[in-house]
């Protein structure tokens, strides 16, 4: 069955604050879609309400024609919606291999198993291996986690979420706090994961470079709005994202470069 | 460059074993050998009775750590699940008489009580805070305390309940005769019922750690951790993290309530002193923190250190105070009477110089993958 994935009216407030503010949009699959906007536009309170960890003050999620708008992330991550953190989130004392394994383990629905045979494990080891490898994280498997490099935590983030094969794939600024030639392997795997035309990805990115190359589709929020949805030459093109971009970015402009 | 020469220095660590790993090995197998043999290497009641002791707490403080170091739930009821296991035997054998009917019976009440109740306090108060768990559990435990000194007629009140155990423990039995009809004897141990009790502690409490050394190797283990490191994260890559809890809370239960039914047949006595008392949770809350929270070994060091302790510095000290009689202040000191402080001093230093507990600071987080 192809995915379908689709926001209505959605809305959070917390007390006064309206932090995504009645977002409708449709995704479909084989599209990356990036979510723009300035720091506070409320792409990551987006996010948050579409893989689970925020339920919304009203409208639906909706997947696959269903509404999981109350679903909790567990439930969300068994249906297909996987997400990587923009605020590193791993399992700290842990090795590499294991917190990968942990990822292929729940899709599996392994979790509770104790008997299982040492074949079936080895198979869940080698496709971890597999998903490290694919990030370029073979050599620090087993290391335990707190003892890698931020860009590396970042990377092993990717990972997880690639060892989730989820049907959405979110991403929450990817690259962020990786070094230049570090960036190119995570790019590499969200473009091949975006040649699958099973998936939607969405992106949250800040870099321009990096929109240009991947996006099929951008959203511009701002304040919690949706202000601008389309193909990236149109939409980059229109007055009020300029307008929003160099009001708010001012001092960082070669963001738009 | 400190970053390479650290992860150089951890990849090197994972592959030779260091020195403290090499004494915690020596240590826990020490105390192993003595714990199988302990009827054949000590010959006086008290030490087989400490030997037993130490048995069935390791039990006890390896599950409560698949809860507090595996997993982070803190719970104060651990005890209470022990006591409903030593209780349900301890009624049946009392009420049913000496059979095996009777243990088998009243572990299975006694168990499935445990269980039952494991699983209402998981479902009613595992998805709040930590801290708001560890209170109903801290609620539990006192009620079930003041239940049993209550229900006198059941539970026997303060006084506890004593019974027979089945026959093949009695100390008349004989095991093996020899030519002349006679008890026989192995290295100057006579083969009897006794032997037979202290066998069966050895038994079912080795069935049991390994059980809890299974879970923690398992993929369910890397589970567990993995809800104690980021909650969060676990929920978010799909695991029902409320019902992974719930159910490692139920498990610690049963394997505590198990060991209190193998406590009560062994002990022939039952009472609030022996099986429900929060003394009781405070030794294993100790215990796990000596040995090293998240290490199943662990808890053989914990256990043995502070029930050695226990027993045996009070003699110490009577010895030593003796020793330095001649000196001003000091027997004053050592007096016997003074050994909770002296203990109090030797925990202090352990956790000083252990932050991780022995095994933990020692071995180091031995990791797989």
């Amino acid at each position: 069955m192809t995915v379908s994935l689709s926001l209505s009216d959605l809305t959070i407030r917390f007390g006064g604050h309206v932090a995504v503010d009645a977002v409708s949009a449709t995704f479909r699959p084989g599209e990356l879609t990036v979510i723009v906007g300035p720091n506070g536009a409320g792409k990551t309170t987006c996010f948050n309400l579409v893989s689970g960890q925020l339920k919304p003050t009203s409208g639906q999620v909706m997947l696959d024609g269903r509404d999981i708008s109350n679903w909790s992330p567990a439930a969300r991550a068994r249906a297909g919606i996987g997400r990587a953190f923009q605020l590193t989130s791993l399992f700290p004392d842990l090795s590499v291999l294991e917190n990968v394994r942990l990822a292929v383990q729940a899709r599996e629905g392994q979790g509770a198993s104790l008997w299982r045979r040492a074949r079936a494990l080895t198979a869940l080891r080698d496709e971890a291996l597999q998903h490290l490898a694919d990030v370029r994280l073979t050599d620090m498997a087993q290391l335990p986690v707190s003892a890698l490099p931020h860009g590396d935590q970042r990377k092993l983030e990717v990972a997880l979420l690639a060892a989730m094969r989820p049907r959405v794939f979110m991403f929450d600024e990817p690259t962020a706090g990786m070094s230049v030639d570090e960036a190119p392997a995570i790019l590499d795997l969200i473009a091949r994961i975006k040649g699958d035309p099973d998936r939607i990805v969405l992106l949250v990115e800040h870099k321009m470079d990096v929109v240009r190359a991947l996006a099929d589709r951008i959203i511009v929020l701002h304040n919690g709005a949706l202000v601008a949805d389309g193909p990236p030459d149109e939409v980059m093109a229109l007055p009020v994202v300029r307008e929003i971009y160099l009001g708010a970015d001012a001092a960082a402009p070669e963001a738009m470069a | 460059m400190s970053m390479v020469s650290e992860t150089a220095t951890a990849a090197a660590g994972r592959n030779t074993r260091s020195a403290g790993w090499w004494i915690v090995a020596l240590a826990i197998g020490g105390i192993l050998f003595a714990l199988a043999f302990a009827p054949f290497l000590f010959d006086n009641v008290r030490s087989q009775q400490v030997a037993a002791r130490i048995c069935i707490f390791i039990v006890l403080v390896a599950s409560y750590d698949l809860l507090i170091g595996y997993t982070g739930i803190v719970s104060f009821a651990h005890t209470m699940f022990f006591g409903l296991g030593a209780y349900g035997a301890a009624i049946a054998l009392r009420g049913m008489g000496p059979g095996w009917d009777a243990v088998a019976v009243g572990t299975l009440a006694g168990v499935g009580a445990a269980a039952l109740l494991a699983i209402l306090i998981g479902l009613l108060s595992l998805r709040v805070k930590a801290i708001f768990f560890a209170m109903v559990t801290l609620a539990a435990a006192s009620v079930m305390l003041v239940l049993a000194s209550q229900l006198s007629g059941l539970t026997g009140g303060e006084d506890g309940i004593t019974y027979r155990a089945p026959d093949l423990f009695k100390p008349a039995t004989k095991l093996w005769l020899d030519a002349d009809g006679k008890v026989a004897t192995l290295w100057g141990v006579k083969l009897n019922g006794k032997l037979a009790a202290y066998y069966f502690v050895v038994l079912s409490c080795a069935l049991l750690f390994a059980v809890i050394l299974r879970v923690v190797a398992s993929p369910l283990g890397t589970v567990l951790e993995a809800i104690r490191e980021n909650e969060m994260r676990a929920e978010a890559i799909g695991y029902r993290v409320v019902a992974y809890r719930t159910g490692v809370f139920c498990l610690a239960a049963v394997l505590a309530a198990l060991a209190g039914s193998v406590w009560a047949v062994w002990l022939k006595y039952t009472g609030p002193d022996t099986a429900l008392s929060f003394a009781i949770m405070i030794d294993i809350l100790l215990m796990v923190v000596i040995g090293g929270m998240g290490t199943v070994w662990g808890a053989v060091l914990g256990v043995t250190l502070m029930s050695l302790a226990q027993f045996y510095l009070k003699d110490l000290m009577e010895v030593a105070a003796h020793a330095t009689g001649d000196l001003p202040l000091l027997p004053e000191l050592l007096d016997p009477d003074r050994w909770l402080l002296w203990l109090g001093i030797l925990f202090i230093l352990l956790v000083y110089f252990f932050p991780k507990g022995l095994v933990g600071t020692l071995a180091g987080k031995e990791r797989r993958a």
